[in-house]
């Protein structure tokens, strides 16, 4: 129940809108996690326009959802996203069964490290909506964190 | 997994995200004598971690000097971490200040400084003094750091300055920041 509380803040807080609704205490937690976002963005912005400098215009959104999980995620983390799947309406959810930075994280327990393993998925979650962007489409990233190494993000278009 | 293998990670990743670092810092404290000092205290958390790293890694054991210890720094250290090797110079009479010259810095690729923070004397890659005071308090070597010249702020080279304060002794426990 604890985890589901979590997620629920994150897609608050990425969403920009950093309303703190039914969440008293988390403010600090909250605006850290935005700030990380705000780094990642930064980063994925930067790591994208020097990608794709060379390359030529992509076709679609699915080649650009493509490109993050191919070519960016190999860049930053040494492997390809293991999963992606789309309603072909502008969400898409990007699976990585073993994300390099919960690799070797363990708490107590599975809901504890899943837990205390989600703000670092703040960063990751600003890097591929400052790729993305980089590539001219806005977007809303939401991380997952269930079932560490697992992670998944969760992409929306804004249109 | 007990190889001597260490991954790397993608160059441009590592120096764009400690370039927003020193942004965000930036725009937190809107004081570059501050952002100095966070980024050293930043250092010295990841330096006294480290360390144990290094000499797992490494396999080292204790340096006979000083001087030595300068040598391992540039040669082992700077080597493992980031693929660098200072050049060691100006080392003082009594042998306990030293210099090093980073003829490449990873950290600041990419990197120009705006006008304000060079006049109001942003060492933008300060945490690695930070680092080297951390990493050299938990092997008993207290010293003191810094910057006194770098490329970013139109300076020939890049130098940090490294001071023995004093060995410390074995049973005093490191205070923790």
């Amino acid at each position: 129940i604890e985890t589901v509380a979590l997620m629920s803040n994150s897609g608050t807080s990425t969403s920009g809108t950093l309303s703190t609704t039914g969440l008293t205490g988390d403010e600090d937690r909250e605006a850290a996690y935005f700030k990380l976002e705000m780094l990642g963005y930064r980063v994925g912005m930067g790591l994208t326009e020097k990608a794709t400098r060379d390359r030529p215009r992509f076709a679609d959104n699915l080649e650009i959802v493509k490109f993050i999980c191919k070519d960016f995620w190999l860049a930053v983390f040494n492997k390809q996203i293991d999963n992606l799947k789309t309603n072909h309406r502008g969400i898409y959810v990007l699976t990585d069964n073993n994300f390099r930075w919960f690799s070797r994280m363990s708490a107590n327990s599975a809901t504890e490290t899943a837990q205390l393993a989600f703000p670092h998925a703040a960063f990751p979650c600003g890097l591929i909506r400052g790729a993305l962007s980089a590539l001219g489409v806005a977007s809303v990233v939401i991380a997952e964190v269930s079932n560490t190494p697992q992670c998944t993000f969760q992409i929306k278009f804004r249109t | 997994i007990w190889k001597n293998r260490t991954d790397k990670i993608n160059a441009e990743l590592f120096t764009l995200t400690y370039g927003s670092l020193v942004a965000q810092l930036v725009k937190d404290y809107e004081d570059y004598a501050e952002v100095n000092t966070q980024l050293d205290k930043m250092g010295y958390n990841i330096g006294t971690r480290l360390i144990e790293d290094f000499i797992a890694k490494s396999g080292l054991t204790k340096c006979g000097s000083f001087v030595e210890t300068a040598d391992v720094i540039s040669k082992i250290g700077f080597k493992m971490y980031l693929g660098i090797t200072p050049t060691i110079t100006n080392i003082s009479q009594d042998q306990k200040e030293f210099s090093l010259i980073l003829e490449d810095n990873p950290l600041a690729e990419f990197v120009e400084l705006p006008e304000d923070a060079v006049r109001d004397g942003l060492w933008y890659s300060n945490v690695l003094c930070g680092v080297l005071r951390g990493a050299l308090e938990m092997v008993l070597l207290q010293v003191e750091c810094n910057f006194v010249a770098d490329v970013l702020r139109g300076d020939e080279v890049t130098e940090i300055r490294v001071r023995l304060v004093k060995v410390l002794d074995e049973e005093v426990p490191a205070a923790d920041e």
